[in-house]
């Protein structure tokens, strides 16, 4: 069922579902192509957060390079930075920069480097350590609140990261000071570098968890474009509180060989895994075209 | 007629005050600390230009960064040994990193908090702060310092690391009637060699020199209120015209204010006589800040004892 649009959101592409989903395969082809060319990547969490980054960009988020410095802006802070290729993908396709740029990722001299930084248009916050994220957020949404603004402050999480306890100490702010414009979105794929999060420190019920926090939680499955619009689109999902979304996602999302297995955290194709995972992508492409 | 003299604390907290009345921007992000910051009067005058977070250091330059953000004028407030230690990753990367114009502002510092021990001693943040890209570090001397040290930084565009302890300050008498970040104070003239010192040991390189001065030894005394970026003219031109420098620091001897003049000096082939003054890479003794200064040999008697050491090396 494709969802209702709430707003009229004149600087978004405002992509149907069928589209939506037609994109997320193109971008998880760039996000390969990338990754492979340079040579390194976060591959399985890059994969895994497309769909999430794909429906903020291209329906969600009130951004564009045309009011990108704009103060009434929505705002989009990636916690996660590690999975900064899939963020350059979506930025270039959005129009932030040429693609062509991603050729120079990791290159001696480049400002294209394995997280987010401001050096690259688009970027709004400098990223890479885990559990920063969300205290970034909260303090816009804050200033957002002071000056009595409409904007959005989004932020992706991964679920590994929420062992870092400055996440909760930001929770703690977001909903001190009622942050109905916060809207934090965890990629919640239930692996991290050396297994399952829940094997390795649990994070489990994480809903609960949030919702004691003062968060207003909704679940959805977050590689399903349909499920992340109606959710995303539905923010905030109390006033007064802060929104969670805990989407479900698969880390390898798209590739057979790699949806959940945790090697792919940061493994790069080799010629023969690349040929076959753009196979297969392109037969999902052509399944939805 | 003189000011009574106060902590540069309270002078730090009616500063921001004045700050906050000309800039609605202005906000203080404090974590439990605005009774220990003196920012109760504060609170009181500008409830809506306070943020609390809580005894959550982290967040608190996360938030004064993402604040910073979207346009305001942030000073995050918290005792300096936990604000530069625990949140120490928050200001690399969420305020250096990203550039964001805060100002750090760590109270308390250096063993202010005496015989509260080493949990509340910041010994360590010059050096590590130092070795980060993109901050300016400022130790004011004393009320006047601090004064136009606050206004200064709260023009800044970039990110700022201001630091002060809570003691009541005694007004020095100064021979530059001016403030400038980035520029030394010079306290008292002199030739016979110089104390270069920063923040509340500025006051015990004035005691030294007078002390000296009573014997006929002219002391130069700057207040190197500004370590990053450092004056290299000024110490340059200490050590070349008094041949002898002795630092200050309320600060480990490793990494601070002494080793940036020592580098500078050494990588110009600058010869003179020199002395780091501060904390032994040792388990700190016990007791008042003033004891503390004391065992050290960081007051008045201490440093005339390490002058007279180093002139009677000729």
């Amino acid at each position: 069922m494709e969802a209702v649009c709430s707003y009229k959101n004149r600087n978004s592409p405002m992509l149907s579902e069928h589209d939506l989903k037609l994109k997320s395969v193109q971008y998880r082809k760039a996000l390969l192509r990338v990754i492979k060319a340079c040579g390194a990547g976060h591959t399985g969490g890059g994969l895994s957060c497309l769909d999430i980054l794909n429906v903020l960009y291209n329906r969600v988020l009130r951004i564009s390079p045309e009011i990108f410095k704009s103060p009434d802006r929505d705002y989009y802070i990636q916690s996660k930075g590690h999975c900064a290729e899939a963020l350059f993908v979506v930025l270039a396709e959005r129009g932030f920069f040429p693609e062509k740029d991603l050729e120079t990722l990791n290159r001696y001299g480049s400002h294209y480097i394995g997280h987010p930084t401001r050096q690259i248009n688009g970027v709004e916050q400098n990223t890479g350590a885990l559990g920063h994220g969300m205290s970034v957020a909260a303090g816009i949404a804050l200033a957002g609140k002071i000056d009595r603004k409409d904007f959005r402050v989004f932020t992706l999480l991964g679920d590994g990261e929420l062992a870092e306890g400055s996440n909760w100490e930001a929770a703690m702010t977001a909903a001190h000071y009622r942050l109905d414009n916060l809207i934090a979105i965890v990629d919640r794929n239930g692996l991290q570098i050396t297994g399952s999060t829940e094997d390795i420190s649990q994070l489990s019920p994480l809903d609960e968890k949030f919702e004691s926090f003062g968060f207003a939680v909704r679940r959805c499955d977050g590689n399903d474009v349909g499920e992340l619009v109606h959710a995303l689109e539905a923010v905030p999902f109390r006033p007064g509180k802060p929104s969670l979304v805990l989407a479900k996602t698969r880390k390898g999302k798209g590739v057979s060989f790699m949806e959940n297995v945790a090697r792919w955290h940061h493994g790069v194709p080799n010629d023969d895994e690349f040929s076959r995972a753009m196979a297969e992508l392109e037969a999902a492409e052509a399944a939805i075209a | 007629m003189m000011e009574q003299p106060l902590a540069n604390l309270e002078v730090f907290a009616s500063t921001l005050l004045e700050l906050a009345r000309e800039d609605s921007d202005l906000l203080v992000v404090t974590s439990d600390s605005r009774g220990s910051a003196k920012l109760a009067p504060f609170a009181k005058a500008a409830p809506g230009q306070i943020v609390e977070v809580g005894i959550a250091e982290q967040n608190l330059v996360g938030v004064a960064a993402g604040l910073a953000a979207a346009g305001k004028n942030v000073f995050a407030v918290s005792p300096a040994c936990f604000l530069t230690a625990r949140s120490l990753e928050q200001i690399k990367n969420d305020l250096c990193y990203s550039d964001r114009p805060v100002t750090a502002v760590g109270i308390s510092a250096g063993v202010s908090y005496g015989a509260l021990g080493t949990t509340h001693h910041s010994l360590h943040d010059y050096a590590v702060l130092r070795a980060i890209h993109n901050i300016t570090i400022v130790a004011p001397a004393d009320n006047f310092e601090t004064r136009n040290a606050v206004r200064a930084v709260a023009r800044s565009a970039k990110p700022v690391y201001l630091r002060f302890g809570k003691k009541r300050m005694p007004h020095l008498p100064r021979v530059d009637s001016d403030f400038q970040l980035g520029k030394a104070s010079l306290i008292r003239e002199g030739n016979d060699l110089t104390f270069v010192a920063c923040g509340e040991t500025v006051a015990s390189a004035v005691d030294a020199a007078e002390l000296l001065g009573k014997e006929g030894i002219q002391c130069r005394v700057l207040s190197l209120h500004t370590l990053k970026p450092l004056d290299q003219g000024a110490v340059r031109q200490a050590a070349t015209e008094t041949g002898g420098v002795i630092t200050v620091e309320e600060h480990s001897v490793h990494g601070g204010l002494g080793e940036a003049c020592a580098g500078l000096l050494l990588q110009e082939g600058i010869h003179a006589r020199f002395k780091i003054v501060g904390f032994p890479d040792d388990y700190t003794v016990t007791g008042s800040q003033d004891e503390i200064f004391r065992h050290y040999g960081m007051d008045g008697p201490g440093l005339v004892a390490t002058a007279r050491e180093m002139l009677a090396k000729q």
